[in-house]
């Protein structure tokens, strides 16, 4: 296997990993602080064949994504908070029909316009609520632009793999950092392509209840000449209200991310094994993290990290895993609270959890972090 | 229509009698407008399983489902922007939008005014019935002055948009307009959209019965259809001349066409220069 060695800025390393997932369609918007990553699409997918479209707005990039994505190509868009918010109800139209793309949301300051420019971590509970209804979730959350650029692809991966939309949710920091990169040889990617569906159209559902709970896709033009809506569908794919029909159907959706869970969860365990004081951060919250764990530990601080790559579904069992001897949970994110509330869910009743907490478009540096670590240490 | 004038077209052989009985109201024009669609599809020999059928939401938005083809139902306002997608995606398929007034000038004004500008080779059939009549009779961007609709107790005053004008001043590379009761007419006009390589842009004033006619008193579907016919709107339609509103006389048949460079080949011509391919399409 050969590999290149590269200085890559984050924003282009989403763009990279998503041509090499096979990614052939972009639609996007432009909208700081992701605007580079369209820009990378656009110079880079005619030259192999693909097609690169600067919409009128960011309902149309979804849009236009799940259309393509619907005509059998691989396909993304990316913005940022406002953008995101606009692209909602689309995105939930994908969970419905089961229509694969990535969304990539890099993270600044908000509410409303917010800080443009500025880093946040404030999407972190909208990829998982914002589109309205009981929707299955996947996002992903890499701090590094090697990272960024391994998880572009994986996400490619699940959606194709589970038919449903992947959120990739980068912070300003980690998106606009330049960091060398060993990019692996493509041939050697393990990259995932839908099941197409085959065969005789007469007693086709496209909706049917396989094995794995993902049913094969019908492509246009393959002759199975089905129907694709929004509205609660049985799996014949036509509109239905009927009440065991749409529970059926529903759970089916949200089964696939259960099913799935132990392929979809990804994370990181950094001296977990003995830790009191367990860290639980994302992005670039969790590099600034892990350096402060080296700094507890080098004072004789038990301290730990877990750092969820996938952030939904949150990888649960890793963490109740993590938790061996940990006293008080640590959880710094630049937002008011959002993941922490996820951790207390989750362990809450039985530790203490705590969190720590920039709203003001800075990132969370490792004393900050360290020095808590040290207050619940009782040193 | 017998046999012999619609040149062997029947139109079971494109619908999914399954689904049957549709679900539109007795004297709604959409089901005509779908069958002069089929009739046109017919004529050109499109292959059904190369028909993609992109609607919104609305009555129009679920007149596609019963086209035995490919058939997306996508979010309200958003059909122009994911056909965009899958035309972008896939050139080979043959792909048509319906929509309707509120689908497509409201919610979705800003993908109408771009597919007009960027000239994308997709057919767009908006069934104009001037209201919104799934959600119960609300004032559409097409609803005629003075009208009565439930969100207009006291009668409409904004001014109707002229569509077409819209479209035309918007570039689209074709626009026209035709009535449900020249059903030839407008199969022939959904013809040339068709066969028109960008984006047409067709006009179909369809009308809606039950709520719209019901409410103003504009009699049963047969009078609200042959006042189409006279191509004269009632006195009340409009107080307002100027473009890009609606005039009294409703004007029918091409109203623009323009020829400009189709984007989706632009695109891929661009595309294989890059490369340094010779397969370009032009």
């Amino acid at each position: 296997m050969t590999a290149t060695l590269q200085n890559l800025h984050g924003n282009h390393a989403c763009a990279m990993g998503a041509i090499a997932a096979g990614c052939r369609f972009f639609a996007g918007y432009p909208i700081t602080p992701s605007s580079e990553i369209a820009e990378r699409m656009s110079r880079e997918l005619p030259l192999v064949g693909g097609t690169f479209v600067q919409m009128e707005d960011e309902i149309a990039s979804i849009a236009a994504v799940l259309g393509a994505s619907s005509g059998g190509i691989k396909s993304m868009t990316a913005t940022s908070g406002p953008g995101f918010s606009l692209k909602q109800e689309n995105i939930g139209l994908a969970a419905m029909a089961e229509i694969p793309c990535v969304i990539a949301n890099v993270m600044r300051g908000g509410p409303s316009t917010g800080m443009p420019t500025r880093p946040s971590q404030g999407d972190i509970m909208q990829a998982r609520w914002g589109s309205h209804g009981d929707r299955p979730v996947i996002a992903l959350a890499p701090a590094s632009v090697k990272e960024i650029y391994d998880q572009t692809i994986r996400a490619f991966n699940l959606s194709e793999r589970y038919r449903m939309p992947v959120v990739l949710l980068f912070d300003q920091v980690v998106s606009h950092l330049l960091e060398p990169v060993e990019l692996a040889d493509r041939s050697s990617l393990q990259l995932v392509e839908r099941q197409w569906a085959k065969g005789p159209s007469a007693e086709f559902e496209p909706f049917a209840r396989t094995a794995d709970g993902v049913p094969p896709m019908p492509r246009p033009g393959d002759g199975l000449r089905t129907h694709t809506t929004g509205l609660t569908h049985g799996e014949d794919g036509f509109p239905s209200q009927d009440p065991e029909v749409a529970t059926r159907v529903t759970q089916r959706l949200l089964d696939k991310i259960e099913h799935g869970r132990a392929d979809i969860e990804a994370y990181e365990c950094h001296d977990t094994d003995d830790a009191e004081i367990l860290v639980v951060a994302c992005g670039i919250s969790a590099r600034a993290a892990r350096a402060a764990v080296r700094q507890a530990r080098a004072k004789g601080i038990a301290a730990g990290l877990f750092r969820p790559i996938t952030l939904w579904p949150f990888p649960e069992e890793a963490l109740k895993a993590a938790l061996g001897k940990a006293k008080a949970i640590l959880v710094p994110e630049m937002n008011a609270g959002q993941l922490v509330l996820e951790i207390e869910r989750i362990c809450g009743h039985d530790l203490a959890v705590e969190g720590l907490n920039r709203i003001d478009g800075q990132a969370i540096a490792p004393a900050e972090i360290s020095q808590r670590i040290e207050e619940l240490a009782g040193k | 229509m017998n046999e012999m004038n619609s040149g062997g077209f029947e139109i079971r052989d494109y619908l999914r009698l399954d689904l049957m009985p549709h679900f539109m109201c007795p004297g709604c024009g959409h089901g005509i407008a779908l069958r002069a669609l089929l009739w046109a599809v017919h004529e050109l020999g499109i292959e059904k399983d190369n028909l993609a059928i992109v609607s919104g939401i609305g009555c129009s938005g679920r007149v596609g489902a019963y086209i035995d083809a490919n058939t997306y139902h996508v979010t309200h306002g958003r059909p122009l922007a994911f056909a965009t997608g899958l035309k972008l995606a896939r050139p080979d398929l043959e792909v048509i939008v319906i929509t309707g007034d509120g689908d497509c000038l409201a919610i979705g004004g800003n993908h109408l005014i771009h597919a007009c500008r960027r000239n994308l080779d997709i057919t767009c059939l908006m069934l104009n019935n001037e209201v919104y009549g799934m959600t119960g009779g609300q004032v559409s961007p097409t609803t005629a002055e003075t009208r009565l609709t439930t969100t207009t107790p006291s009668g409409n005053s904004e001014p109707a948009f002229d569509a077409c004008k819209l479209a035309e001043a918007t570039g689209a590379g074709l626009v026209g307009r035709e009535v449900t009761m020249q059903t030839p007419a407008l199969r022939n006009l959904i013809k040339k959209g068709l066969e028109y390589k960008g984006f047409s842009f067709l006009e179909v004033m369809s009308d809606c019965t039950e709520i719209y006619g019901r409410k103003n008193d504009l009699g049963e579907s047969a009078e609200m259809v042959l006042a189409q016919k006279s191509d004269m709107r009632p006195e009340a339609y409009s107080t307002i001349t100027e473009q890009p509103f609606r005039p009294n006389r409703l004007v029918t048949g091409i109203l623009a066409s323009n020829d400009r460079p189709e984007y989706g080949a632009t695109y891929r011509d661009q595309a294989a220069a890059l490369r340094g391919d010779d397969n370009g399409e032009a």
